[in-house]
C-alpha cells in the first residue's frame, strides 16, 4: 500500500453524560463505509479519555458528537489537550446542535468544521477527505 | 510529526550490519524523522510510540530499518499473551480485566486489539476500546487498535511487528486480541508466548473450537460468561476433548497417561505442569520435559470474576515455558517464521517493482501473444533479470497463494 492511499484514521467520540450514542454509532458506520478506519470508544468519554485514545491510536481526525449543549466547553478543551500532547496536527471536527455563531467562535479556537443535525453525512466524509489530502504529506511520519 | 519530511541522517549508526551497497535492503540507516521516534521512545514518549507503530503498520519508507534499530537495542522481553476466540466471547472484556489486575501490581501493559476490515469499503469499525474504558487514562496502559486489512489469520499482517515495537518500548506485559471472525485464527501463535482461547456456553463454541484447531494451540482455555447456562458442561466437554487428544479414555481418572499429544493433558481437575513419567514410551523422540496441561478456567468478563486465576495461570505457564526450554523453542520457531515473512515480503515487493518498470511486462505479453513464450518462460526471464538463477529457484507461487497460506 502506498502512503498516499493509506487509511484515514478517525476517532469517533461521544463525550458527556447523555445516555444514548445512536448518532455517534451512525456516523462511525458511515465513516467505515467511506473506507476510514474508525475507532469507537463508547459513551461518556471525558476530554482526557478522548485525547489519550487519540494519541495512542495516532488518529488523523477526532470527530465528536455533542448534543448536550456543552460544545463551547468540550471542543476547546479537547483542542487544548490535543495541542498539549503534541497532537496539534489532528483535525478536531464534529456535530451536534450548534448555533452558527458558536461554530465561528470555535473555528477561531482551532476547531474544524462542525455539522448540524440536518447535514447529509456525505458532507462530513467529503470534508475529512479533502482535509486529509491537503494536510497530510505522503511521506509524513 | 505528520508534517515532517524524512531526510537523510548522519551516518553515525556504526552498528548497522548492512553494507551500503543495497539501498533497498533492510537494516539500513534511519532517516532523521525515524531516529527522532526511536529517541522519543527511549525517553518514554507515547506519541513517539504511537507514530512508530503507524510507520510499521503502514509499512512506510524505512519501517524495516526502524524495526531493526528497535530490536537491536535489546530492550524487548515482555511477556506476550494472546487472547483468541469467537466474536462476542468476551475477549476485550477479559483483556481489560486482565490488564486491570496487572496494574494492581504496578505492571505496565501494552495492548493490541485487532478487528476486521470491511471487505466492501476497506474501512473498519474498531470497537475493542469500548470494553477497556476504565483503562483509558491510565498512564501505565497503552492500547492500540488495528484493522485486519484483509489478512485472514486473525491478525493484521503487521501485528507481530507492532507487538515488537510495543515490546521495545519496555512494557513488561503485552496482550494481543485477535479479530474473532475466522475459524482459523492460528496466526496468534506467531505473536504470543501464551495463547488463551476464550469460549462461551452459547452457540456450540466447544465443537467449533476443536474443528478449528484451537485445541492444538491453546495453552489455557477460558469458558467465559460463567453466568450463562451450560458453562459447567462446556468446561467438562473441553476437558474430555483434551483427554481424548491425549489418547486417554474420558472419565478414566487421572492416574495415568498414554502417549501424549502435543500438550499431553491429564485428567487433573485443575491441571498444572506434570513431570512426564520416565518409563520410556515414545520418550525417545521427545526431550524429557514437564508437560503443560491446558487448564480450563471459568470467568465472567464483565465483573472480572475468575480473571485473577487466569493471570496466575498465565504466570504459571510462563514459569513452565522458561523452565522447560519451551520458550526458547517457541521463540526460535517464531524468529524463523519472521525471517521467512520478511523475505517473502521483500521479494514480492522487488518482483512487483521490477514488473512495473517501463514496458517490461508489456513486452513479455507481446512475446506471449506472438507465440514466442509462455508465462513460465517469461517468469524465468524475469528472475534471471533480477539476478536469481531460475534453475535454482522455484518460481514464485503467485502472490495470493503465498499470502493466504501465512
Ligand atoms: N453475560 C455475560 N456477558 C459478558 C461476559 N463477559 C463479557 N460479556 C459481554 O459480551 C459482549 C461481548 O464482549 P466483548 O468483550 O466485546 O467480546 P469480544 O468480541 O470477544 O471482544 C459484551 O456485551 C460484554 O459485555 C460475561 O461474563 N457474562
Ligand atoms: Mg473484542
Amino acid at each position: 500500500m502506498s502512503e498516499t492511499d493509506r487509511k484515514i484514521r478517525v476517532l469517533v467520540a461521544k463525550p458527556g453524560l447523555d445516555g444514548h450514542d445512536r448518532g455517534a454509532k451512525v456516523i462511525a458506520s458511515v465513516f467505515r463505509d467511506a473506507g476510514f478506519e474508525v475507532i469507537y470508544t463508547g459513551l461518556h468519554q471525558t476530554p482526557e479519555m478522548i485525547v489519550s485514545a487519540a494519541v495512542q491510536e495516532d488518529v488523523d481526525v477526532v470527530a465528536m458528537s455533542v448534543l448536550s449543549g456543552a460544545h463551547m466547553t468540550l471542543f476547546p478543551r479537547v483542542r487544548e489537550l490535543l495541542d498539549a500532547e503534541g497532537a496539534d496536527h489532528v483535525l478536531l471536527t464534529g456535530g451536534g446542535i450548534i448555533p452558527e455563531d458558536d461554530m465561528k467562535e470555535l473555528e477561531k479556537k482551532g476547531v474544524g468544521r462542525l455539522f448540524g443535525p440536518g447535514t447529509p453525512t456525505t458532507e462530513a466524509v467529503r470534508y475529512i477527505r479533502e482535509w486529509f489530502e491537503e494536510n497530510r504529506q505522503p511521506e509524513g511520519v | 510529526m505528520s508534517s515532517e519530511r524524512t531526510s537523510p541522517s548522519d551516518p553515525h549508526d556504526a552498528s548497522s550490519p548492512t553494507p551500503e551497497t543495497a539501498a533497498e535492503t533492510p537494516a539500513g540507516e534511519l532517516s532523521s524523522a525515524l531516529a527522532a521516534l526511536v529517541e522519543g521512545m527511549a525517553q518514554g514518549n507515547r506519541s513517539s510510540l504511537a507514530r512508530a507503530i503507524s510507520v510499521v503498520e503502514n509499512e512506510r519508507a524505512g519501517f524495516q530499518d526502524l524495526l531493526h534499530t528497535l530490536l537491536s537495542r535489546g530492550r524487548a522481553g515482555g511477556t506476550r499473551v494472546g487472547i483468541t476466540g469467537p466474536p462476542g466471547a468476551g475477549k476485550s472484556s477479559l483483556v481489560s480485566a486482565f490488564a486491570r489486575l496487572c496494574r494492581r501490581g504496578r505492571q505496565e501493559v501494552g495492548i493490541v486489539a485487532v478487528d476486521p476490515t470491511s471487505p466492501y469499503s476497506g474501512g473498519a469499525l474498531l470497537g475493542d476500546r469500548i470494553r477497556m474504558n476504565d483503562l483509558a487514562t491510565d498512564p501505565g496502559i497503552f492500547i492500540r487498535s488495528m484493522a485486519s486489512r484483509g489478512s485472514l489469520g486473525g491478525l493484521a499482517t503487521t501485528t507481530k511487528e507492532v507487538m515488537d515495537v510495543m515490546d521495545a518500548f519496555g512494557f513488561p506485559r503485552l496482550l494481543v486480541e485477535t479479530v474473532g471472525v475466522g475459524q482459523t485464527e492460528l496466526e496468534i501463535t506467531g505473536a504470543a508466548d501464551a495463547i488463551v482461547v476464550v469460549l462461551t456456553p452459547e452457540s456450540g463454541d466447544g465443537i467449533q473450537a476443536m474443528k478449528a484447531g484451537l485445541m492444538e494451540i491453546a495453552d489455557v482455555f477460558v469458558v467465559n460468561k460463567a453466568d450463562r447456562p451450560g458453562a459447567d458442561r462446556l468446561v467438562k466437554e473441553i476437558r474430555s476433548a483434551l483427554k481424548l487428544r491425549s489418547g486417554e479414555v474420558p472419565g478414566a481418572g487421572s492416574g495415568h497417561h498414554g502417549p501424549a499429544g502435543h500438550h499431553g493433558p491429564s485428567g487433573a481437575p485443575s491441571p498444572a505442569p506434570e513431570r512426564k513419567e520416565a518409563s520410556g514410551d515414545r520418550a525417545s523422540e521427545e526431550p524429557e520435559v514437564e508437560r503443560w496441561v491446558p487448564p480450563v478456567l471459568l470467568t465472567m468478563g464483565q465483573t472480572g470474576e475468575g480473571v485473577e486465576e487466569l493471570v496466575q495461570t498465565v504466570d504459571r505457564h510462563r514459569e513452565w515455558l522458561e523452565g522447560s526450554g519451551e520458550l526458547d523453542r517457541r521463540r526460535r520457531r517464531r524468529t524463523a517464521d519472521r525471517i521467512r515473512d520478511v523475505l517473502d515480503r521483500e521479494l514480492k515487493r522487488r518482483v512487483r517493482r521490477e514488473l512495473a518498470r517501463e514496458s517490461v511486462l508489456a513486452q513479455a505479453l507481446d512475446r506471449i501473444a506472438r507465440g514466442e513464450g509462455t508465462p513460465y518462460s517469461e517468469a524465468a526471464a524475469f528472475l534471471e533479470l533480477m539476478g536469481v538463477d531460475p534453475a535454482q529457484a522455484p518460481l514464485p507461487a503467485g502472490g495470493d497463494g503465498a499470502e493466504a497460506a501465512r
